[in-house]
């Protein structure tokens, strides 16, 4: 959140002064660009080992065989490449999930800016507090809750907890009262729009850096969910990657142990890929449509 | 953190088990009425049923798993067992839990370590199989693991394999340091001073204290019986004179610094054990497969010995892990989960695929097999490893329970045991709050603990 601020005073203090140099910035900006990078950079070499080497060798540079290519073959046909149908159901829980969940918060979030109604008091406080429980806490209550509906071990146990999401409603709430003047929405009305109508073809315009933020919160959010796949899902053919990793990675405990630490690590490296792809080119996006709402005043 | 985490959710999982476990005690006994039939009717009724054919799911985390269920799919085509691969002991239990107090969810058939099986007895999670004539197969089975599994007036489960405790030792550090191969626990603490005097970056052994199903099979060898489970009432003495003496030995392992303290199952440990950092292990019968799989380095340099005795007397040892596969009450058809579970478990087709894959076998016949005694283990430089291991088969010490809620005991052993080895504090003490701990939480949850 703070690189677009950043970008936007740097481009207004062009125009006044040149932009002061501060070597201390720049030193502690490239520490923390080391400390974010370097357990990148010992998945993406180890990711290169083999399992022997893996074990013996120092942990940030390349040792024994170049075995990227024979790792990432064997990750995805292991076991019959049950890898691709992890990634196939965490695609499946982002889009169902972290779509739904962006849609909902959009479409409550706004009609709660928007509109006057009895009791938003209430809602606030209830969205505030939902905000305030970990997701983690509410999973076992959930579970119950679902194994009593007979949801538990099916993708139902995954999707329909994920589509509520709190903070992004409060978001979206707090994006929307902003972003869409009142004026403009009374307009429409006296130009004979309908609600819907305003909503998606103007509304919906100058909400999408909101949404597109409350979408990637959601996806890492979704993508990275754990707990609750863990005790919801008992079929690995349902598990997501997060699920199907850690298995892959207790493989090498106890009686009838089958370390395979390679795999672990390499299905980690094209687990975050998609991630990282997803962050790149949304925040693309979220950084023009804020820049393009500071043009406008 | 990780393993906080775990352990969290194991001791939750086991809260809503035995809270279920005493509401099904009071409730009254309303299963296994049938009993009846006798056996060869018994018999009868199972093969009409895996004839007839349906579907049935297993959950397991053995790695030959998969093959063994094909070859019995191939053997009964009618007969489709839907695999279900759980990871491992923890998740299986967990999972297995939840399906329990959720009442629905559970499968078929399902593997179980022999020291949680109790809680799922007692909890009602797991079916008698006396009415299937199971009584018969009892001969087919090593004493200790048939003890493990009839219990309690019933049978639960049929063995899969065992773990008779045996000393594996890195020949090539014991030579290199000159270490003499220990028949006593002393000649094994006069190992561990001088290899860590000599290199101090070379331990005897790793334990860290976190292990509870290693502290108490090491007890059990001690000729320790800590827990006594009768129905719902429940001894537990970690004073008792076994006990107190495997205390006082690995007192001085600890208290000396002598043992290192990676944890095992770890990519450090097994780097360690390929290398000979960690100089030997007391350790279940199942360990040359996971030596052969994580420790590819150390191929040749291993050596399997009898456990150190005490006295330097008769060998005993005791077991450590193992597991058994169970049929669940929640079961929709348990005619055929138990022929499923008859075959798995005791006829040749499916043992001999489970030994391939490096197991080591609970079954009588097989444990004499000339082919099993006589095969020489590459890995451990052509020694006929399977000799040794079938004595320590055959030498365990019987009497031992567990406690009915063993998982949750030992999900809080670290709080109190490993709290004494990263302090280098007496053993016993952390026993006694160990025990001190049971007791209450044994009490809390209904049974009735040391009155």
């Amino acid at each position: 959140m703070t690189a677009p601020a950043l970008d936007r005073t740097s481009h207004q203090a062009k125009g006044l002064m040149a932009p002061r140099k501060s070597p201390l910035l720049t030193i502690v900006m490239a520490l923390m660009v080391i400390y974010a990078l370097l357990p990148l950079a010992w998945l993406l070499i180890s990711s290169t080992k083999s399992q022997d080497s893996l074990f013996g060798s120092f942990g940030l540079w390349f040792s024994g065989p170049f075995s990227f290519f024979s790792n990432i073959k064997d990750t995805l046909t292991y076991d019959d490449s049950i890898f691709l149908r992890w990634f196939g159901n965490t695609l499946l829980y982002v889009v169902a999930g972290a779509g739904g969940a962006t849609l909902l918060a959009t479409l409550a979030g706004y009609g709660l800016a928007k509109y006057t109604l009895p009791g938003k008091r209430a809602v606030f406080a209830t969205v505030l507090g939902a905000i305030a429980v970990p997701g983690t806490a509410l999973a076992v209550p959930t579970f119950l809750l679902f194994s009593k509906m007979g949801l538990t071990n099916t993708i139902w146990a995954i999707i329909i907890p994920s589509l509520i999401s709190p903070f992004g409603l409060y978001l979206v709430w707090v994006y929307a009262v902003d972003a869409v003047p009142t004026e403009l929405l009374e307009a429409a009305r006296v130009d004979g729009a309908g609600e819907l109508r305003t909503f998606f073809t103007i509304s919906i315009k100058l909400l999408t850096p909101g949404i597109v933020t409350v979408a990637l919160f959601s996806v890492v959010a979704v993508w990275n969910n754990y707990f609750l796949p863990l005790i919801m899902l008992n079929d690995p053919k349902l598990f997501p990657l997060t699920i199907g990793l850690t298995q892959w990675n207790q493989q090498a405990t106890g009686v009838g142990s089958n370390p395979i630490f390679n795999l672990v690590i390499t299905g980690s490296l094209l687990t975050i890929i998609p991630i990282v792809v997803i962050f790149l080119l949304l925040q693309r996006f979220w950084q023009s449509g804020l820049s393009a709402g500071s043009v406008k005043q | 953190m990780k393993a906080h985490m775990k352990r969290a959710t194991v001791a939750s999982a086991a809260v809503l088990a035995i809270g279920l476990a005493l509401s099904a005690c009071s409730s009254g006994n309303d299963s296994g009425s049938k009993s009846t039939d006798d056996s060869t009717q018994a018999a009868a009724s199972i093969d009409a049923a895996l004839q007839k054919g349906g579907t049935i799911t297993y959950w397991t985390w053995t790695p030959s798993a998969k093959d063994q269920v094909a070859a019995f799919e191939k053997a009964y085509p009618n007969v489709k067992v839907n695999l279900v691969n759980t990871g491992s002991a923890n998740d299986n239990n967990l999972k297995l839990q939840n399906a329990i107090s959720a009442g629905s969810g559970a499968p078929d058939v399902v593997q179980i370590e022999y020291q949680s099986l109790p809680q799922f007895i007692l909890s009602k999670g797991v079916e008698d199989l006396t009415k299937y004539g199971f009584g018969d197969l009892k001969d087919l089975y090593t004493a200790s693991t048939w003890g493990s599994v009839a219990q309690q007036d019933g049978i639960w489960a049929l063995p899969q394999d065992s773990g008779p405790m045996a000393l594996f030792f890195n020949k090539k550090t014991f030579d290199k340091f000159g270490l003499t191969v220990p028949k006593t626990w002393d000649q094994y603490i006069a190992d561990a001073k001088k290899l860590h005097a000599a290199d101090p970056s070379y331990y005897i052994t790793n334990d860290s204290g976190t292990d509870a199903g290693f502290g108490t099979s090491m007890i059990w060898q001690a000729g320790g019986r800590p827990f006594k489970a009768d129905g719902s009432n429940v001894t537990v003495n970690l004073q008792d004179d076994g006990t107190k003496k495997w205390a006082d030995t690995w007192n001085q392992l600890v208290q000396g610094g002598l043992m290192s303290q990676i944890s095992g199952w770890t990519d450090e440990w097994y780097s360690a054990l390929a290398d000979g950092k960690i100089a030997s292990l007391p350790i279940g019968a199942w360990m040359p497969g996971v030596l052969e799989s994580g420790a590819k380095g150390g191929s040749g340099d291993w050596r399997v010995a009898p456990m150190p005795t005490y006295d330097g007397g008769t060998a005993v040892t005791s077991e450590n892990g193992g597991s058994s596969e169970a049929v669940t009450a929640q079961s929709k058809n348990k005619e055929l989960a138990a022929g499923f579970l008859k075959w798995l478990n005791s006829s040749e087709d499916s043992i001999s695929v489970f030994l391939k894959s490096g197991g080591f076998p609970s079954t009588v016949k097989d444990l004499n097999a000339d082919s099993f005694l006589d095969y020489k283990s590459d890995y451990f430089g052509g020694q006929q490893i399977n000799k040794v291991l079938v004595d320590a088969a055959n030498s365990v010490g019987t009497g031992w329970q567990y406690l009915p809620w063993q998982s949750y005991a030992n999900s809080i052993y670290a709080d109190y045991v490993g709290k004494a080895y990263s302090g280098k504090s007496d053993i016993n003490a952390a026993l006694q709050q160990w025990q001190d701990a049971n007791v209450k939480y044994g009490n809390e949850q209904g049974f009735t603990v040391n009155k």
